[in-house]
């Protein structure tokens, strides 16, 4: 084949892929055009497909969500996007107020939310509204407690938080490393309410603290602290709770948790809209669903981590075997007593933030 | 005489060789590292960004003992990897330039280096394994009867440090091999024939001549290891933060980026201050 041959079949070959790429990528264009995107940023328990997928088909839309853990790390992601880049956000029941004061969160109408339906402990109109208008909706919440392995450990041990600080678990113990919930239970050891943490008595939750760390074998995020306690590397975990256990119910029903009798932290997580997004119907679409009776019990259940839905509804749509893993039953006496997490303003949240990070260096 | 390759003495294509490079580098690091230089000076009030020109973040890390700690846990440990492996690494390496044979050479080396076809997160978890209450060395010398009680092995700083050896003697490993078997035959025949013995050839002629080889592979081991903050965070189980893990806490918790930019300068500084130190025996060429 003559050279001129070569550069003719090159020329063709070149000038027919082209032409057909460009018709896939104009075929795929006009995919991308009919179909909406929602793009959310959440915690893990939001990304499974069976969650998401009724919405997705109900509306024609693509939700885009991207994880993240720590509301740090959430403001940090929104402070380095474009306005508009998210229309929802899961952010800590506690932090809502926060979110709202630095106009990351839009108000959505009251009328339009189940909370009706909602246990009502967990409906936090004091978090989640402002001035009268709402901003955001109490989604699914749960305990950070004492998780243990009750093969290993004596349950009425487990009953004192005294004990964690006791010769008998020295070195059997795992720490969940967020600095909130845990400080928050050291504070209800010393018999400080969460509500009641001060720069002044910091510097006893701190000598429990440090004590505590002393007494650990590691300190590990959801993934690491979670395998610590179910491959039997720690028999406690320190900030634990149905959110460690319930998912593990079916393979190791060892597992258990308990609110000791100085009490538990409960833990929060709300659902609102962005205020600069350009699909607030959309938007509100998607926190309606997530706070539907369905897909509430999705959530509750979710691959990530599980825990109790705000929407009491969704007991229908739980099964008993997830319902005893997640205390349906024994709600009453958990909400009360348990506090909600310590809400620092920014100064004594600095602080909290020095002390973990000296507790995790020591 | 001048030994120009490509027969151009042009200095204006030489530029048009050099042009690219120096954009890429401009746009990619220097310009990148001063905005992170400059937000190293600045200082984050009520969360948000605020660009000054003040020291607070510099001051902040020496006057706080748990963050300088973190330096000090990360030189600690970057350069007991760095020793570890090269006392591993050269034995290997000789071992495959010197023993095996030549046809056989390329199939050794590349099962020395087959873990490295494995992700990195994979290979740390899979030590956790190893190391865990429950795994194989624990349950091995509980079940021969040595010990009663389990040994804790992971979430301890010796096991970040034998997660990186396993890494870093690979990449050690092909650096001194390269090194070694450029090294002329003659130069060991000729020490042999003034009366040197295999030892005396090893330490007066071979270790010398390979020492680029070694210095390259250990300067890149420390760069790497001192900049890790993975395997710290899997092995480590939090016990000891390294630097890179609490530049990690900066950006993640509390979204401090000046104070992550000050931390990541000073990291930067020493790794600079090593190769100043290494300067003189980083050069690959022998003369």
């Amino acid at each position: 084949m003559s050279a001129k041959a070569v550069r003719n079949l090159n020329v063709q070959y070149i000038a027919t892929t082209l032409s057909v790429s460009c018709l896939v990528a104009m075929s795929g264009a006009s995919t991308v055009l009919a179909q909406e995107e929602l793009n959310a940023l959440v915690w893990c328990d939001h990304t499974d497909t069976a969650l998401l997928e009724p919405f997705e088909t109900a509306n024609n839309v693509k939700v885009n969500v991207k994880e993240y853990e720590g509301t740090g790390a959430a403001l940090s992601i929104i402070d380095q996007s474009r306005p508009g880049d998210w229309d929802v956000l899961v952010i800590d029941g506690i932090d809502v107020p926060r979110a709202v004061e630095e106009g990351i969160l839009g108000e959505i109408p009251a009328d339009a939310l189940p909370t009706a339906d909602f246990f009502p402990e967990v409906v936090m109109a004091d978090n989640n509204t402002l001035d009268g208008k709402t901003y955001a909706i109490t989604e699914k919440y749960g305990y950070n407690t004492i998780s243990f392995d009750k093969t290993k450990v004596d349950p009425e041990d487990m009953k004192d938080m005294a004990n964690i600080w006791s010769d008998k678990y020295m070195g059997r113990i795992a720490i969940y490393d967020y600095y909130l919930p845990v400080i928050g239970l050291t504070a209800l050891s010393a018999g400080i309410d969460t509500a009641d943490i001060t720069e002044e008595n910091m510097p006893d939750i701190r000598e429990r603290l440090l004590a505590m760390k002393s007494a650990s074998k590691l300190v590990g995020d959801v993934v690491s602290s979670q395998t610590a306690l179910a491959t039997g590397e720690v028999d406690i975990l320190v900030g634990g709770g149905e959110w460690v256990t319930a998912v593990l119910s079916a393979e190791k029903p060892d597992l258990d948790w308990v609110i000791p009798e100085q009490g538990g932290l409960r833990w929060s997580q709300s659902i609102g809209v962005m205020a600069d997004s350009d699909k607030q119907e959309l938007a509100l679409a998607f926190v309606q669903y997530i706070t539907s009776p369905e897909a509430q019990a999705k959530l509750a259940t979710s691959s990530c981590y599980w825990g109790m839905p705000a929407n009491k509804l969704a007991e229908e749509h739980l099964s008993a075997e997830q319902k005893m893993a997640l205390r349906w039953d024994d709600q009453a006496q958990y909400l009360s007593n348990s506090q909600l997490y310590p809400a620092p303003d920014i100064d004594l949240d600095d602080l909290m933030q020095d002390v973990w990070t000296e507790m995790l260096q020591n | 005489m001048n030994a120009d390759v490509s027969g151009n003495d042009d200095p204006r294509s030489a530029w048009f060789y050099v042009v690219p490079a120096l954009l890429w580098t401009m746009a990619f690091f220097v310009v990148p590292f001063a905005f992170m230089a400059a937000t190293s000076f600045a200082s984050l009030v009520r969360r948000k960004i605020t660009y000054t020109w003040d020291l607070g973040n510099y001051l902040e890390f020496f006057d706080k003992p748990y963050l300088l700690k973190g330096l000090f846990v990360s030189l600690e440990i970057t350069l007991a990897v760095t020793f570890i492996s090269v006392v591993l690494a050269y034995p290997l390496a000789w071992i495959i330039a010197e023993r095996v044979p030549k046809r056989l050479q390329r199939a050794v080396l590349i099962l020395a280096i087959l873990p490295f076809w494995t992700s990195y997160v994979v290979r740390s978890y899979s030590w956790l394994l190893l190391f865990s209450s429950n795994g194989v060395i624990n349950n091995a010398l509980m079940g021969s009867g040595i010990i009663s009680e389990p040994l804790q092995l992971a979430s301890t700083t010796s096991a970040t440090i034998i997660g990186f050896v396993h890494f870093f003697v690979m990449l050690l490993t092909l650096t001194i091999y390269s090194n070694l078997v450029q090294l002329s035959p003659n130069y060991k025949r000729a020490a042999m024939d003034l009366g040197a013995n295999t030892f005396q050839t090893f330490w007066h002629v071979i270790l010398p001549l390979t020492l680029p080889g070694i210095m390259v592979g250990a300067f890149l081991t420390f760069v790497l290891c001192i900049g890790d903050y993975i395997t710290p965070q899997i092995l480590g189980g939090n016990n000891e933060l390294v630097l890179p893990q609490i530049i990690m806490l900066q950006l993640g918790r509390r979204a401090d980026i000046p104070a992550a930019a000050s931390m990541s300068i000073i990291l930067m500084l020493v790794v600079t201050a090593v190769y100043l130190l290494c300067l003189r025996w980083l050069k690959m060429e022998r003369t």
